[in-house]
């Protein structure tokens, strides 16, 4: 569990809150540069792109399409914040993959590992997709907890349920990524200690440590999959949501 | 579980910096740099329409000139062949008259000289004719001594001749 601790790098108190630059807040910033790296890579605007600027324009193009497809025409000014999710959960997970442990010193940090991050960002969305909501359609937003054809006498249970379905949303959002970084980088410290143990424990113990070797090989390839998933999927449900919050039903 | 334990400790510190993060990537390249890539790509996308227009709009004008020249070419063609055509049959029809014209005037020289040469004859025979009945009378005179008119001998002669 030592992976997931956070420690305070340079102590640092504004106002009685303690917002003090941690571990967690240098991988933080470690994140923003690599977006930032690789969006500068394709800010140079070419009419014809040389193969970063076809990488970003890529990724760009795979949230407008995502976004047209689940809001509509109406959801392009939400790609922005759609974008940004994505693009900071999927580099954030898999900046948490890489192996930089092996170089002396380095103590790697997952930040979407921390329901801390996970459900700030869950909240976000969560609240975007009620301003909008209500920006909009005022309080006829509150049919939305009511399907078209529902019967008279069904409403108020109908609602009910809606109504904690649509309140578990940011839940579900933040406990998700989390659960699913948290997991896999458990899975892959038990059994990464199986391999140390087993090659330290005599003739029957390589046998299981060859076999967790193995193991933790496949699990790497399914962590990065996961991490790729738990972004796309993240940004995928705020699109679903937005486009309650926009189109109603 | 560190998370958990830590959270009280951590929340606000955690709180700033993803805030402070997460409002650079947002501000920052979220609404600053991915609006920029996707104008790009929208006027890319928009030069390639209009270029594959333009194309579309020069072969269709390819295609119609091409059509055009071809009815052109096709009208001067058969233009050609009838002029061909009339000039031959024009040659012909003037040739024909030519050989006529040529043809009357053999004929009509023909029956001239026939004319001519009939008239001589008759002319011929008719002058002829006294010499031939003066002929007769001497030769009577001579071989029977009488003397006969080359007037009567005439008939006879006339009769002889004419058969």
């Amino acid at each position: 569990m030592h992976q997931f601790t956070v420690e305070p790098l340079l102590p640092l108190n504004v106002a009685g809150y303690d917002i003090s630059f941690t571990n967690s807040s240098l991988w933080l910033l470690i994140t923003l540069a690599l977006i930032f790296g690789f969006m500068a890579t394709g800010m140079k605007r070419q009419l014809v792109p040389d193969r970063w600027q076809m990488a970003v324009e890529g990724v760009t193009g795979f949230i407008d399409d995502l976004v047209r497809v689940n809001i509509g025409p109406e959801g392009r000014k939400f790609m922005p914040f759609i974008f940004s999710l994505f693009m900071f959960i999927l580099v954030a997970n898999l900046l948490g993959l890489m192996p930089l442990a092996i170089i002396p010193g380095m103590h790697q940090f997952t930040t979407t590992s921390h329901f801390s991050i996970t459900g700030v960002l869950a909240v976000m969305s969560f609240s975007i997709v009620l301003i909008v909501g209500f920006a909009r359609h005022k309080l006829h937003f509150f049919s939305l907890f009511i399907p078209h054809g529902t019967p008279k006498i069904m409403v108020p249970l109908i609602a009910a349920i809606e109504f904690i379905s649509f309140m578990v949303r940011p839940f579900s959002l933040g406990l998700r990524l989390f659960v699913a970084m948290i997991a896999g980088h458990i899975l892959m410290e038990v059994f990464g200690s199986f391999v140390v143990n087993g090659f330290n424990s005599g003739p029957m113990g390589w046998g299981v440590g060859i076999l967790s070797f193995l193991f933790i090989i496949g699990v790497s390839a399914l962590e990065l999959l996961v991490s790729a998933i738990q972004a796309y999927v993240f940004a995928l449900l705020t699109t679903l949501y937005l486009n309650d919050a926009v189109n109603l039903h | 579980m560190p998370q958990i334990e830590q959270l009280p400790y951590i929340f606000f510190s955690q709180l700033f910096w993803l805030l402070l993060v997460f409002g650079i990537i947002y501000f920052a390249i979220g609404r600053g740099m991915v609006s920029k890539i996707q104008s790009v790509v929208d006027s890319r996308d928009r030069k390639i329409g209009e270029d594959l227009a333009a194309a579309q709009r020069a072969r269709e004008e390819a295609e119609s000139a091409e059509a055009a020249w071809r009815e052109r070419i096709d009208a001067s063609r058969s233009e050609a062949m009838r002029l061909a055509q009339e000039a031959k049959q024009q040659g012909g029809r003037e040739a024909e008259q030519r050989l006529k014209a040529i043809d009357d005037e053999l004929v009509a020289r023909l029956a001239e000289a026939e004319a001519r040469i009939r008239t001589s004859a008759e002319q011929a025979r008719r002058e002829l004719e006294p010499v031939a009945a003066e002929a007769v009378s001497e030769l009577v005179a001579k071989l029977t001594g009488k003397r006969i008119e080359s007037r009567e001998a005439e008939p006879m002669v006339k009769a002889a001749l004419h058969g």
